[in-house]
């Protein structure tokens, strides 16, 4: 700040607590009316409709309290920020207190963190205190689109099953966490056409045992294995390293009623975890892993 | 001074009252306009885009600021949660600020990037669908109300009139990204949304 806003504060602020304290005692009565002796109240003068009014002091309680506050600001000005430039002499500042306040918790978390970041993922999920920690990171960094219970929702996998997208190994689960994943599912109504669309979307629902036109089925399986096998596999069982769902097993990311199964053959998918490396630090990321982990294993 | 000389004088009542309250102003807020801490953008602080600019429209017009704050305190609870605190450079091309003041729902000013465009549609489509214990109330006509981007210039050129460096260029393209009239309302809030406090960057 300039020198000369900074006197300006410091000038106006000045004149204020002056002005009120000048104010406060330049107008001060000390003699009491007193209502007995008669003839000799002050009044005012005013008079309305034959009521007159007293001229009293102020109440001793509300002066000596309005001369505490300004003693209370003058000491406030000394201690802290507030005149301009003069930063008070405790020297106190809001980032100096927040720095303040982040060291003393890294002496405190950091020791544990280490320990926790030491053990295996596998390990770690035996430590009541270190899951206890991971769950409040889960539910305040995963939970809007995990669900709370880690159970997801449409569009949003389950984590609390064994069915995995990318893989439930504690290495997998990393990897998704610090790169984040992006589903690339390709619209292929163009290319299948309305008909191949529903040909197709027949044969997904044979491979996954359930009801199906056997006829549609069958053309839709040479369908499959020109446009799908690459990604979900020849058996329809998915594919880890893509993200490529299996399509056996009965859980469905994105539903199973044949409007979506269509929709998702006809316009495509684009599932997109957030990467977390950019966001988290490494041993957050390291309990977040072994949160996850220990969802599929409990279940 | 006797009293009866204000009392009886209302012009002069109003003088001295005025005088009075300016005070409290000419201290706290007029040294703000001139200092480097709160004029100076941020490094990287472009002006909102049109997209970005109609949903910030779209984010006051649905009282969104009503239940979020735009403001991270310089409290270790909060950068925990939300990121790097607020600054002030952060805010210079914003007319109205949306701080907010009451936090029903979560801070946003760190929201930019966190979650993915799906959720955030998603979400505002009905924010039980993604959070069933949410309050939020769902917002389902943004996925409908269209925009055609016929205010966005003038909007811009109103905000340069308070020293938001729109450029001609960036006023004369304003329309541009609603041609086709297939942007929807909730395209833009989400664009505004994303790049919410991306600038500064803090791991947690
Ligand atoms: C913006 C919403 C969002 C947030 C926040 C989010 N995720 Fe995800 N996550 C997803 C989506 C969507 C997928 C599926 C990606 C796909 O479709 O390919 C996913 C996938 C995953 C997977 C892989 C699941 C599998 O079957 O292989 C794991 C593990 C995971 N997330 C854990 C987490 C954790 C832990 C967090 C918190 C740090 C988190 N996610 C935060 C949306 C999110
Ligand atoms: C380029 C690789 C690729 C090709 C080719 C591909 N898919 Fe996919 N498919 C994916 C990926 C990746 C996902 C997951 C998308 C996501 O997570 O957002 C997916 C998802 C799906 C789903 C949703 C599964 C669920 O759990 O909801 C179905 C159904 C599906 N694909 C069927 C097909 C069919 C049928 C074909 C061939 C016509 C096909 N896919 C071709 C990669 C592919
Ligand atoms: C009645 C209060 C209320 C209003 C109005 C409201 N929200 Fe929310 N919002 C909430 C609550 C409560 C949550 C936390 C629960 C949840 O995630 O749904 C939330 C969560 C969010 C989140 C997720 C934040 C995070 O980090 O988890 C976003 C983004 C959001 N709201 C955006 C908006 C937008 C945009 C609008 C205006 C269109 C809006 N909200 C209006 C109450 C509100």
């Amino acid at each position: 700040m300039s020198t000369f806003w900074s006197i300006w504060i410091i000038a106006f602020t000045a004149i204020t607590i002056v002005g009120c304290t000048w104010l406060l005692l330049a107008n001060r009565k000390v003699e009491v009316s007193d209502d007995t002796k008669e003839g000799e109240a002050q009044k005012t003068g005013h008079v309305y409709d034959g009521i007159e009014e007293y001229d009293n002091p102020l109440p001793g309680w509300w002066f000596k309290m309005f001369l505490g506050t300004v003693i209370f600001g003058v000491v406030y000005l000394v201690l802290y920020p507030g005149l301009g430039n003069f930063g008070g002499v405790l020297g106190w500042t809001q980032v100096g207190q927040w720095e303040e306040e982040v060291a003393e918790a890294e002496a405190k978390y950091t020791p544990l963190y280490e320990q926790y970041s030491e053990t295996p993922v596998e390990e770690l999920i035996a430590n009541p205190e270190a899951m206890k920690m991971s769950r409040r990171l889960f539910n305040n960094n995963c939970a809007v689109c995990h669900g709370s219970d880690g159970r997801g929702s449409y569009g949003f996998p389950n984590l609390a099953d064994s069915d995995w997208l990318y893989g439930g190994s504690a290495e997998d689960i990393k990897t998704t966490l610090v790169n984040g994943r992006q589903g690339a599912m390709p619209a292929l109504g163009g290319a299948l056409g309305e008909e191949g669309v529903d040909k197709v979307a027949e044969y997904v629902f044979k491979i996954s045992g359930r009801e199906h036109d056997a006829d549609k089925a069958e053309a839709g399986g040479q369908l499959f294995a020109t446009y799908c096998v690459a990604c979900h596999g020849a058996d329809g069982t998915g594919n880890k390293m893509l993200g490529a769902p299996n399509l056996t097993d009965g859980i469905w990311l994105y539903g199973g009623s044949p409007t979506l199964v269509r929709h998702t053959i006809r316009n495509g998918r684009n599932g997109n975890m957030p990467a977390q490396a950019d966001k988290l630090k490494a041993e957050k990321i390291h309990l977040l892993t072994a949160y996850v982990y220990s969802l599929s294993k409990n279940q | 001074m006797k009293h009866e000389i204000v009392e009886k004088n209302i012009g002069l009542m109003i003088v001295l009252i005025v005088v009075a309250i300016s005070f409290g102003g000419l201290t706290q807020i007029i040294p703000l306009f001139w200092q480097n801490q709160t004029t100076q953008p941020v490094e990287g602080l472009e002006p909102l885009g049109p997209l970005a600019l109609e949903g910030r429209d779209i984010y006051i017009r649905e009282g969104c600021h009503v239940c979020h704050t735009q403001m991270v305190r310089p409290l270790r609870a909060e950068t925990e949660r939300y990121g790097h605190y607020s600054v002030a450079g952060e805010h210079v091309y914003e007319h109205p600020f949306l701080w907010g003041s009451k936090r029903t729902g979560p801070d946003l000013a760190r929201v930019g990037g966190r979650y993915s465009d799906d959720w955030q549609r998603a979400h505002l489509y009905n924010p039980r669908d993604v959070v069933p214990e949410s309050n939020m109330p769902a917002f389902p006509w943004l996925f409908e109300n269209t925009l055609t981007g016929k205010d966005t210039a003038a909007k811009m050129t109103a905000l340069r009139t308070v020293g938001v460096p729109y450029t001609d260029e960036d006023i004369a393209n304003a329309a541009a990204p609603f041609a086709g009239g297939e942007v929807k309302e909730i395209d833009a809030l989400v664009v505004y949304l994303q790049q919410l406090g991306t600038l500064l960057t803090q791991k947690r």
